[in-house]
């Protein structure tokens, strides 16, 4: 394995993601307080006038993701941090970034709803939301961590993402990860991400996309290309085409599938023990850590389990988790939900095995042993 | 096409989506022979509401956001503090900029960020069809003030002022070359400026509350019911009486502006 050269830090994972995004070259955060995202926000405040960025405090989350999509196009990588209710306040916007095809970064540090709901509690109950939150049909893309370490390397990738593909990236982190304090290696030398000038020509056309649905970068206004940009339906110029059902057609169909169809090259899974697992738990964000003890101590017990954390959850890993679901005879999907993912996993698994949903709800995480104890359980139930 | 028309509107996005006499064709043209005059193409950023006055912008050929309902000062507030040497023009309705916007109204205001909002005021939400918006006057019927709105409207640019801009300016579309002139002193401003243009709607507006929708009458009602602040000056109560003041109102040079002070903190502190 190549060995990076860092420097270790101790930080909270909200922190993390503060440090990621200045290495990524964000340079404008606008938000509004929030339990448990707050500490974005005030480490943003502390640390964009150091980096020359911008942090603002606006008078709301509307206002904040408004301000987000303005400065990206007006030249500045840029994301906006909330929770629950400030990340429901946000959905107009989220649809509108997503059909301008802007490039910006949404963290939502994930608390128990709905409404006010557990202000202090972690939970993953707005997965649907961060996929289906605004109306219309558009496609996002969606990161889960579950340590200060991913929630600083997926944060940093969130940008890149967001540049390349052109779209609004979430990172979909919870309470757990928000206020807890880890060790976090930081590649020294890390360089920010690129944003890439399209080239400057006569009659510059915005939204031509190319034969992978992608856009040639990211313009900036006043640079040139004289831009129009529309949350109305577009034709490649950008101008409104309401009355060219066609040209609508196609660009609500380009939105979406340039996500879905790079859904291949968008996995991010990290696999242990499950080339001979007969029971397998799927999970992502905090419960992925409870999890692989439980598998740990399963071994140990001789059951063969194995686990699968899912650190891209949109678009989700369709053909990965379809091909790991060929052996073992049941899945587990812990959450802090109802038992929302657990659907996406019966979809792909389509009846090939067993799929069980573990759900936590009340703001708890799940123990190890509770997830052991359904490993065990299951293991009974069923041996080949 | 008139001259500045050919050198300057989007014509992609034609023809004009506005009622025949509607006012936005004229703030339209003032605003282009204002930036024609300022030569400062390069360096604007447009940003327009929902609304048939969002519209304004998109006709012309410049770096322009159309945005959501209500949020045009959000996004311009990113645009600006992402390039401080750009200067920004919104256009917003009455419904945008006051009800569902007002919010960021008084909160862009308060800032005193470099930020130029032309306000359309109507009196009526047109777009949607002519229904009671925050400056529909008392007793007005409308489409969803059937009987009567019961509730006072806001005064725009009183509100702006108290806010915190520092340059507030009222005109109607009777006086499209004084519009011009103010749209480019407010451009030429150094903070929040805030500029009210009273416009006919025959369609919505004229229709329902003035029961015409002769462009023309209403330009002459809109003419007839404002005095501008110098000749006002020297006429009694009684003259003034129903009569609203247009010119500018007020100005402030000296206010701090947002943009210019936060990085002029920022190079104190980045420079540590
Ligand atoms: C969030 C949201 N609510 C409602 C609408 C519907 N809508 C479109 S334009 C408009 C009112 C426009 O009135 P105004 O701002 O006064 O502009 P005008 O058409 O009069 O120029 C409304 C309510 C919308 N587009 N978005
Ligand atoms: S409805 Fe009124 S404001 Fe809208 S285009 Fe027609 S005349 Fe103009
Ligand atoms: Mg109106």
């Amino acid at each position: 394995m190549e060995q990076v050269e860092h420097n270790i830090k101790i930080m909270q994972g909200n922190e993390a993601i503060v440090e990621a995004a200045i290495a990524a070259g964000c340079r404008f955060f606008a938000g509004y307080p929030i339990t448990p995202a707050s500490e974005i926000a005030e480490a943003m405040a502390q640390r964009m006038p150091q980096v020359n960025g911008v942090f603002l405090q606006m008078e709301d989350e509307i206002a904040s993701i408004c301000a987000t999509i303005g400065a990206s196009f007006g030249g500045m990588k840029a994301c906006t941090a909330s929770s629950g209710p400030g990340i429901s306040l946000k959905q107009e916007g989220v649809g509108y970034a997503a059909v301008v095809e802007a490039p910006i970064v949404i963290i939502n540090v994930m608390r128990g709803g709905p409404s006010t709901g557990m202000p202090t509690a972690p939970g993953q109950q707005d997965i649907y939301q961060a996929k289906y939150g605004s109306h219309g049909d558009y496609e996002i893309i969606a990161l889960m961590p579950s340590s200060c370490q991913e929630a600083f390397d997926l944060s940093y990738k969130a940008f890149a993402l967001a540049e390349k593909y052109r779209v609004p990236v979430y990172i979909l982190s919870d309470e757990i990860v928000g206020h807890t304090r880890e060790r976090v290696k930081i590649p020294t030398g890390l360089k920010p991400v690129e944003r890439k000038e399209p080239p400057l020509k006569e009659n510059y056309k915005p939204y031509e996309a190319g034969p992978d649905g992608l856009l040639n970068g990211m313009p900036a206004f006043n640079k040139g290309y004289k831009i129009l940009i529309d949350g109305q339906l577009h034709d490649e110029e950008g101008n409104r085409a309401a009355h060219l059902p066609e040209v609508c057609a196609g660009l609500t169909e380009r939105i979406c599938k340039k996500i879905t169809d790079h859904a291949n090259q968008l996995v991010d899974i990290e696999d242990s023990f499950t080339d001979d697992a007969d029971i397998l738990v799927v999970s992502f964000g905090s419960p992925s850590r409870p999890a692989l003890s439980a598998v740990k101590e399963a071994r140990k017990k001789g059951i063969k389990a194995g686990c699968v954390k899912i650190r891209t959850i949109w678009p989700f890993p369709d053909n990965v988790i379809a091909d790991l679901a060929l052996k073992p005879h049941t899945i587990i999907v812990p959450e802090l939900n109802i038992g929302r993912m657990v659907n996406e996993v019966k979809r792909v698994v389509a009846g090939k095995c067993e799929v069980v949903s573990l759900p936590k709800l009340g703001g708890l995480l799940h123990t190890p042993s509770e997830i052991l104890a359904e490993i065990e359980r299951r293991s009974k139930v069923c041996t080949r | 096409m008139h001259p500045l028309g050919e050198k300057y509107i989007r014509k992609g996005t034609l023809p004009y989506l506005w009622c025949p006499g509607c006012g936005n064709g004229i703030v339209l043209h003032a605003t282009l022979s204002a930036l024609d005059e300022l030569n400062i193409m390069d360096r604007i950023a447009l940003v327009g509401g929902i609304g048939c006055s969002g519209w304004i912008p998109t006709y012309i050929n410049a770096d322009t956001m159309h945005v959501l309902h209500g949020r045009t000062i959000p996004f311009a507030t990113g645009l600006k503090m992402s390039d401080r040497d750009r200067k920004v023009v919104v256009f917003s309705g009455d419904g945008d900029c006051l009800g569902i916007g007002g919010n960021h109204f008084i909160h862009g205001a308060r800032r005193n960020i470099d930020i130029t909002v032309v306000m359309i005021h109507n009196q009526i939400y047109g777009m949607t069809g002519g229904q009671v918006a925050p400056t529909t006057p008392y007793n007005g019927k409308t489409k969803t003030s059937p009987y009567g709105n019961n509730e006072p409207p806001f005064d725009a640019c009183e509100l702006a002022r108290v806010a915190g801009a520092s340059f507030v300016a009222r005109w109607t579309t009777a006086h499209p070359r004084q519009l011009s002139k103010t749209i480019q002193e407010a451009i030429s401003h150094e903070g929040f400026s805030f500029i009210e243009v009273l416009t006919q709607c025959p369609t919505q507006a004229g229709r329902v509350l003035y029961g015409t929708a002769n462009a023309a009458k209403l330009l002459d009602m809109l003419k007839e019911s404002t005095i501008s602040i110098t000749a006002a000056k020297n006429k009694s109560a009684e003259e003034l009486q129903g009569k609203l003041l247009v010119g500018k109102l007020y100005h402030d040079e000296c206010k701090p502006e947002f943009t210019s002070c936060y990085y002029r903190r920022n190079n104190a502190i980045s420079s540590l």
